[in-house]
């Protein structure tokens, strides 16, 4: 590879005198500059990514601007739809529901996963290495399926829980602890895949660092607190933001759970369990499409303003 | 500087700082396994009361001697397995394979897709393409379940609902894998490599097959990985766009047992013990993925993290 690097650019002289100084860093990063070959390349995914992103966004907006009823039909009706979602009370409670959760769920999953992540960095034994995998196969199973395990095991039929509590178990699903039933399973589902981004990420930096830093009197918990973490950060904002898109479009879990809840799950319990309902069972299309289009917009620009803020800790938007 | 090979590097350097550590007080390592086995045992627990509960007759399913998490008096693995696979002609198995083709089909596609454009942002200059990595960008903010309800009525309008296709398609868009693909082609495929190609006469597309593609390997895996892990474990979109059970994957399958079972609609099987041994059977393929790759996918999460 050195040898590739150092190697002179096999330019002729004549070509070499036309192209100004200040061009040479340029050079890295554009190559073929009549670059056609490059949307060659490009094409098949732009095309999926017009046909089924842009598309369906365009559509959806175009969808929300029409109201249809039984009597009326097809009818055109501007932003009535986006006036009535935001006085609905149904759509606001399901998004008051999914903020309230993120700001619980997310700080949990962080703090389990960095902790795990942090203990496994630290340790070479073969139990280390077996915790890592098993700290990170619930990513593996769909979240349908641990939807459904873990209502077995809140089940008062199936569980463990009356077993150890008795009469007096705690139903998980009821409603005063809908929400941390909720939360233990998304942070059950997600924690192992945040730690192994953490882990991934702890293993890249220069284990140097930590020994000049040992050589300063630096504790353990110091490394960890002031030398690790900083280091990390951009990996940190980036499970923040996957945190964030997934917690606020909260679909799967919510509903695989509604049926056995007793009612405490309701079909407006999160803003795309309340879109998927309004359009397939109450065929409501063109109402579910403002609220799909209306969450996407904001989940779309909370993130980029959170990006925007941290620019400086991640990579992403450089 | 390639991301991708933290882990692999990691291990050798690893070494000296890790002896030095064996030498400080044995408490501390003592408390670190045992947090790491508090939580094995919690990220277990929910696999291990399945492959106990699998193993259970529909009876002893509800009324187990020993509880919830241990065997109980009978052995019915095999015969629940016979029940899972004939149940309603074998739907399990029509399940199971719509799930491989929708994974395999939505997933090599997505990854084909991100290693060409990858390719593209990371090695092109051409017109657009600051304005096409923008957008790119802020697709990958863009959550996907927005996209689901007027995906399924755009489908419907040229009678694509209910097919396989209303599956593949849709799962075949991946802004995140495009994204990895770029971040990893820019320093893991040397532009001088690409050069001298060019140099000895070879075209753009002999170039990009014969000497990129065998670098871009790691991050292909990664991402292949990361795309069929993503569609087999889909919900929403299958669940929108397939009306017919016999197209379901094995997610919605399990579902729609599960509201089943609510309502005893079992037709005398118990539907219960077929949604324990169905959920069992179905997340083998993929934890058995995740362990052979290993090597790969370890390191490939971390490759947009690092930069």
């Amino acid at each position: 590879m050195a040898t590739l690097d150092t190697a002179p650019r096999p330019v002729s002289p004549a070509a070499g005198a036309t192209v100004a100084p200040g061009r040479r860093g340029a050079r890295r990063r554009k190559r073929r500059g009549n670059g056609m070959v490059g949307w060659l390349f490009l094409a098949p995914f732009a095309v999926v990514f017009l046909l089924f992103l842009v598309g369906p966004l365009l559509y959806a907006f175009y969808l929300s601007l029409f109201t249809n009823g039984l009597a009326t039909g097809e009818e055109f009706a501007g932003l009535a739809n986006y006036s009535r979602a935001f006085t609905d009370p149904a759509f606001l409670s399901g998004v008051w529901f999914v903020v309230r959760f993120a700001v619980v769920v997310i700080p949990v999953q962080m703090l389990v996963s960095l902790a795990a992540a942090l203990v496994l960095d630290s340790l070479t034994s073969r139990f280390a290495t077996f915790s890592r995998l098993m700290i990170f196969i619930p990513y593996a199973i769909p979240a349908v399926i641990g939807a459904v395990l873990w209502g077995f095991l809140y089940s008062p039929n199936f569980g463990p829980l009356e077993q150890l509590f008795g009469e007096g178990a705690p139903f998980l699903l009821s409603p005063d602890n809908l929400f941390y039933g909720l939360t233990n399973v998304v942070t059950w589902q997600w924690a192992g895949y945040y730690m192994i981004i953490i882990y991934a990420a702890l293993q890249g930096i220069d284990p140097a660092v930590y020994e000049a830093a040992r050589m300063d009197g630096a504790k353990a918990w110091q490394i960890a607190l002031r030398i690790k973490i900083p280091m990390i950060s951009s990996a940190l904002v980036l499970i923040l933001v996957f945190a964030v898109i997934g917690t606020l479009q909260f679909f799967t879990e919510p509903q695989v759970l509604l049926p056995i809840s007793n009612g405490s799950i309701t079909t407006d319990i999160t803003p795309n369990v309340y879109a998927f309902n309004l359009a397939f069972r109450f065929a409501q299309f063109n109402y579910a499409s403002a609220i799909s289009f209306a969450l996407g917009i904001v989940v779309f620009i909370g993130v980029y303003v959170f990006l925007f803020l941290t620019r400086k800790r991640g990579g992403f938007l450089k | 500087m390639t991301v991708l090979s933290s882990p692999a590097r990691a291990d050798a350097p690893a070494e000296a700082p890790r002896q030095h550590r064996a030498r400080r007080p044995r408490r501390r390592r003592t408390g670190s396994h045992l947090f790491l086995a508090f939580l094995v045992l919690y990220f277990v627990l929910p696999l291990w009361f399945l492959i106990v509960a699998s193993t259970k007759s529909p009876g002893g399913l509800f009324n187990s001697p020993n509880g919830a998490l241990w065997f109980g008096e009978d052995f019915a693995l095999f015969d629940n397995l016979s029940t899972l696979f004939t149940y309603n002609d074998g739907i399990y198995l029509r399940w199971l394979g719509n799930s491989l083709l929708y994974a395999f089909g939505g997933g090599i596609g997505a990854t084909v897709l991100a290693v060409l454009a990858g390719y593209a942002f990371a090695k092109f200059d051409f017109p657009g393409r600051r304005l096409s990595f923008a957008l790119l960008l802020g697709a990958v903010m863009v959550p996907m379940t927005a996209l689901v309800i007027p995906t399924f009525v755009m489908l419907s309008e040229v009678e694509l609902t209910n097919t396989a296709w209303a599956v593949i398609l849709p799962s075949m868009l991946s802004p995140f894998g495009v994204y990895l693909m770029r971040v990893y082609t820019a320093d893991g495929v040397p532009d001088e490599l690409l050069d001298a190609a060019r140099m000895d006469g070879a075209g753009e597309f002999r170039t990009f097959f014969q000497v990129a593609l065998p670098l871009m390997r790691p991050a292909i895996v990664t991402v292949l990985l990361l795309s069929v892990v993503g569609t087999w474990n889909n919900y929403f979109l299958p669940l929108a766009v397939l009306s017919d059970s016999e197209l379901f994957p094995i997610t919605v399958g399990i579902n729609l047992w599960q509201g089943l079972a609510g309502a005893n609609n079992g037709g005398g099987v118990s539907l219960y013990t077929l949604i324990v041994v169905g959920s069992l059977v179905s997340i083998i393929p993929l934890i058995a993925a995740f362990l052979g790759l290993q090597r790969y996918w370890q390191g490939g999460l971390s490759i947009g993290s690092l930069k």
